[in-house]
């Protein structure tokens, strides 16, 4: 037993090294900009960029438009299937796992393909379009995360009988899902929102290929063009992804606090 | 009547039924489902829209294979990396003795390693691995150990393994997991009793339950790896021929010079990460009977 708890440390003390040593290393460069001197002069530069605004400003508002069209294509739909379609699960299911079986590099082709200037549907005709189109393809890179989390999240509580008693007080569906359903989900669907502005904030294979101005491809044009700046924006983009998570952990534990007064 | 009354109702109401769930299907059809098959269809298809196994066969020349080698090596090699530094992390913290509170912060770690992937990450280790960066800095400064001057190169192949490492772990890390800790007491105990060494309690107990879930997420890693694009976009720029940039590439500027040729290389890529997922569906139910 005591030669398992030194190979644990030892095996505990590897894994340490090799996850924080790029993370000092980013950290470290980044300081880096100023020749003989350590200083943030590389996060001044990023910061007074206006392309970094603008880039970053953008994706916070597709981040928030995604996590918004989520909630309302998700939630009514898992709140369905648990009410009146309970056989449909397996099959839905399978559906919002598939956007972790096909490459989205795949499904963006496909975008680009079907939905050019001369289709039924022409949504890369006009900017508006293809932020549009772009917001759905975040979606459906969210969809299985945001599925799974407002899913588990219904499973806690009675669906048939809230709307049932919902209903014998005259509540109609709008009602039923926005003053009852979402209120008793919406623990997880902040936790499948964070996960999303997560994503989406760093995302870049279906900005770069839509040619949108997104955070993601604005990184990458940095990394081939600048030395220190590139460090700063993935301490920054490391940052973001830690806000997120911790956010998610905040929530679920805040929801186990009260719920435990309650009873 | 009345005895029709509520069966008519019930047959009324079917059909109808599934109009709450008509928004998300139009929505798969559109953005999942529709345009996948636009690009499976394309891959059979030459230019005039006749069926055709051309664009197949034009993946089997050197350089397309070969891009297909480097990546299904890459994938491969993370995967069964990232399971197994995986597996014995996880180990630690749930079967080691170790202090509580390192378990939880190992975990929430991983969540967020797991999704710092993408070009952040290739930036954290061009920071850290590249000429000038950290660690080869230290180590020419400190030890007098030349990394470039004995071979090594970010940008190869040994240097994306490394940096996919990163995300790979992790993942595993918090597959695993909840794995481990379905391992009952019972089982070591009785296994004890009946005089099992510690290593044999591994081979012949936890290790053949423990079998499905290990394959299972060897083959979501290896699908994770395969479809990584924004990483070694960053990481490598184009100078490294693997199939995601391959396929970036062709779709900004039709590189192959044969449109249909990028649908059967997207083709080809379906068909590597679907095998391995379904391969993981497949395990993860069956580890599902262990783990409860």
């Amino acid at each position: 037993m005591r030669s398992a708890k030194l190979w644990s440390w030892i095996a505990l003390a590897a894994g340490m090294l090799y996850f924080f040593l790029p993370l000092i290393g980013m950290f470290e460069f980044s300081l880096r900009a100023r020749r003989g001197e350590y200083s943030f002069d590389a996060y001044a530069n990023v910061l007074a960029d206006p392309r970094f605004r603008e880039t970053f400003g953008y994706s916070v508002l597709m981040a928030l438009f995604t996590i918004a069209f989520g909630i309302l294509l998700v939630v009514p739909t898992v709140f369905w299937v648990r009410l009146k379609l309970p056989r449909w699960r397996p099959f839905i299911e399978f559906i919002t796992l598939l956007p972790l079986v096909i490459p989205p590099i795949v499904i963006v082709f496909g975008y680009i393909r079907l939905y050019n200037t001369s289709s039924w549907l022409p949504l890369t005709g006009s900017a508006m379009g293809t932020n549009l189109l772009l917001m759905f393809g975040y979606t459906m890179l969210a969809l299985p995360y945001m599925y799974r989390a407002v899913d588990t999240g219904l499973r806690t509580i009675d669906v048939q009988t809230l709307t049932e008693a919902a209903q014998s007080l005259g509540a109609g569906w709008i009602t039923i899902l926005s003053r009852l359903i979402l209120p008793n989900v919406l623990v997880a669907v902040l936790s499948g929102a964070f996960l999303t502005f997560a994503i989406v904030i760093g995302e870049f294979v279906l900005a770069a290929l839509l040619n949108r101005p997104a955070f993601g491809p604005y990184m990458v044009w940095m990394g081939s063009n600048k030395a220190y700046e590139p460090a700063a924006l993935a301490v920054i983009a490391f940052g973001v992804t830690w806000v997120c998570m911790g956010l998610i952990q905040l929530v679920t534990r805040l929801s186990k606090h009260t719920r435990a007064q309650h009873r | 009547m009345t005895d029709l009354a509520p069966q008519d109702a019930r047959r009324l109401s079917l059909p109808l039924n599934w109009f709450g769930v008509a928004p998300f299907l139009l929505f798969a059809l559109l953005f999942l489902i529709l345009p996948t098959a636009h690009i499976v269809l394309g891959a059979f298809r030459d230019v005039q829209g006749n069926f055709t196994l051309d664009n197949i066969r034009g993946l089997f020349t050197p350089s397309i294979m070969g891009a297909f080698w480097i990546s299904i090596r890459i994938s491969l090699l993370t995967a069964a990396f990232g399971c197994l530094a995986g597996f014995l992390i996880a180990a630690a913290i749930t079967r080691g003795g170790l202090p509580q509170p390192l378990r939880g912060a190992m975990l929430t770690f991983s969540g967020v390693a797991s999704n710092f992937a993408g070009v952040p990450l290739a930036f954290a280790f061009i920071a850290t691995l590249g000429r000038l960066g950290f660690l080869t800095v230290i180590l020419k400064e400190w030890f007098g150990l030349s990394l470039y001057g004995s071979g090594f190169n970010l940008i190869s192949f040994l240097g994306l393994t490394l940096t996919y490492l990163y995300f790979q772990i992790p993942l595993m890390i918090l597959i695993i997991t909840p794995a481990l800790d379905g391992l009952k007491r019972e089982w070591r105990e009785a296994a004890e009793t009946l005089g099992a060494s510690g290593f044999q309690y591994w081979r012949m107990v936890a290790l053949p339950v423990l079998w499905p879930s290990f394959l299972g997420t060897f083959a979501l890693l290896f699908a994770n790896s395969f479809g990584a694009v924004a990483t070694a976009m960053a990481l490598t720029g184009s100078q490294l021929s693997i199939v995601p940039i391959i396929l970036f590439a062709q779709i900004r500027g039709d590189v192959l010079q044969d449109p249909h040729l990028g649908y059967a290389i997207a083709f080809g890529m379906i068909v590597l990460t679907g095998v391995a997922n379904v391969i993981y569906i497949v395990l993860r139910t069956r580890a599902e009977r262990w783990v409860k």
